[in-house]
């Protein structure tokens, strides 16, 4: 690739910090101009730099859509897997080798609609990984059809007339099948995202983010929303930070406000302590449990 | 820079003009409004952001947080 270097530094200026992490081959990427999947992937990465975490023990997994071609252009160990079962791919990971810490990035159609199965299954087993949900409330790579998480009243390709569909409250969602941390913030909130990526990275079991994105093609143009830049603003406007607010609250109506923060932070034995733990009592002596697993329990006892 | 500078400059940005998609959110979100739209275009037809007002920089790096495509960062400069 030293033939078509598209810039040079100078020499004292430092390289972008976040480069290490992203695949520069394929970059530039194929989200359109004033899509908000570019700015959470950048703070991601920053996030992942700021936890600190061994990245050879990283794996993110992607489903299908236009977030799922993230797992493509970060350069970690990475997957894209079929629609909607991002989950119970990173599942079998974190089965198979507990020591990764695994990150499912992808957006609310494959994770909430076809994948909201495996999503609700995951965070009532409490199994430890991050799962970073990008919300364009709108099937975006399809052609714009209406999704679980499109609010009331909007329009969408196969909603012509409106959307009637109650949508989904993704924060409550998360915290009543059990995931114990919840967090919401959009694109504009750029400092916020890499702290609770931080946080989400660095906590025991089923940590969720949802993250607000414009998507500029089909749900602004559509809904006369206007660019990109205007769902950035209207983010920026209509955003109420409440850190801790009850989730029941936190639902979102078409141009409504939006309230955001952290709103879970709670503790809870994860998947392969609970196994561990009931197989141990049940057979005693008998059980002979993986090295990995035994490993796992070890680490997570020594922190 | 001029010798004439009254403000010394604390931060600047580089970009790179062939990934930008023209979107304006490093314009828009920039704490100290220091970038602007330039005339020039890249080879996808966008206008590139351009640092009209260096002295104002900070290099606190909002629009290389912000950045969708990965083609602006800012950075502090070095006490000389």
């Amino acid at each position: 690739m030293a033939d078509d270097v598209l810039y040079t530094v100078e020499a004292g200026v430092p390289q972008n910090p976040i480069e290490d992490l992203l695949r520069m081959d394929r970059i530039p990427h194929i989200w359109c101009p004033g899509c908000g999947i570019g700015s959470t992937v950048n703070c991601f990465i920053r996030g992942l730099q700021a936890s600190g975490l061994d990245l050879d023990k990283v794996a993110v997994v992607s489903g299908i859509g236009c977030t799922g071609r993230v797992a493509g252009y970060l350069k970690l160990d990475s997957f894209h897997t079929t629609h909607g079962r991002a989950i119970p791919f990173a599942t079998g990971l974190k089965l198979a080798n507990p020591e990764l810490k695994v990150v499912v990035y992808s957006g609310d159609g494959d994770l909430i609609a076809i994948g909201g199965n495996h999503f609700i299954h995951a965070a009532r087993r409490n199994m430890d990984m991050t799962v970073i949900l990008i919300n364009n409330m709108i099937y975006g790579m399809t052609g714009g059809q209406v999704a679980p998480t499109t609010p009331i009243s909007a329009t969408a390709s196969t909603m012509p007339h409106g959307n009637y569909e109650p949508a989904f409250n993704l924060p409550h969602l998360a915290e009543s099948c059990g995931a114990v941390y919840v967090a919401r913030w959009t694109t504009f909130h750029v400092r916020h995202i890499i702290k609770s990526v931080k946080e989400a990275l660095l906590k025991k079991g089923f940590s969720f983010i949802e993250i607000f994105a414009s998507c500029p093609t089909l749900y602004s143009r559509r809904n006369k929303l206007g660019d990109g830049l205007d769902q950035m603003i209207y983010f920026q406007e209509n955003s109420e930070i409440k850190n801790g607010a009850d989730t029941k609250s936190v639902g979102v109506d078409f141009q409504g406000k939006i309230i955001v923060g952290k709103f879970v932070d709670i503790e809870r034995p994860v998947y392969h302590e609970a196994m561990y733990g009931h197989l141990k009592e049940k057979y005693g002596e008998e059980y002979m449990p993986s090295d990995e697993i035994k490993e796992f329990i070890s680490g997570q006892n020594g922190d | 820079m001029a010798d004439t500078v009254v403000k010394k400059a604390r931060g600047a940005v580089v970009i790179i003009d062939e990934r930008c998609k023209g979107c304006g959110f490093c314009i828009e979100f920039c704490p100290t409004k220091c970038l602007e739209f330039s005339s020039q275009y890249n080879s996808k037809g966008y206008h590139p952001p351009i640092l009209a007002r260096k002295d104002d920089c900070t290099g606190c790096n909002i629009c290389g947080t912000v950045c969708p495509d990965f083609a602006i960062y800012g950075f502090m400069k070095k006490k000389e």
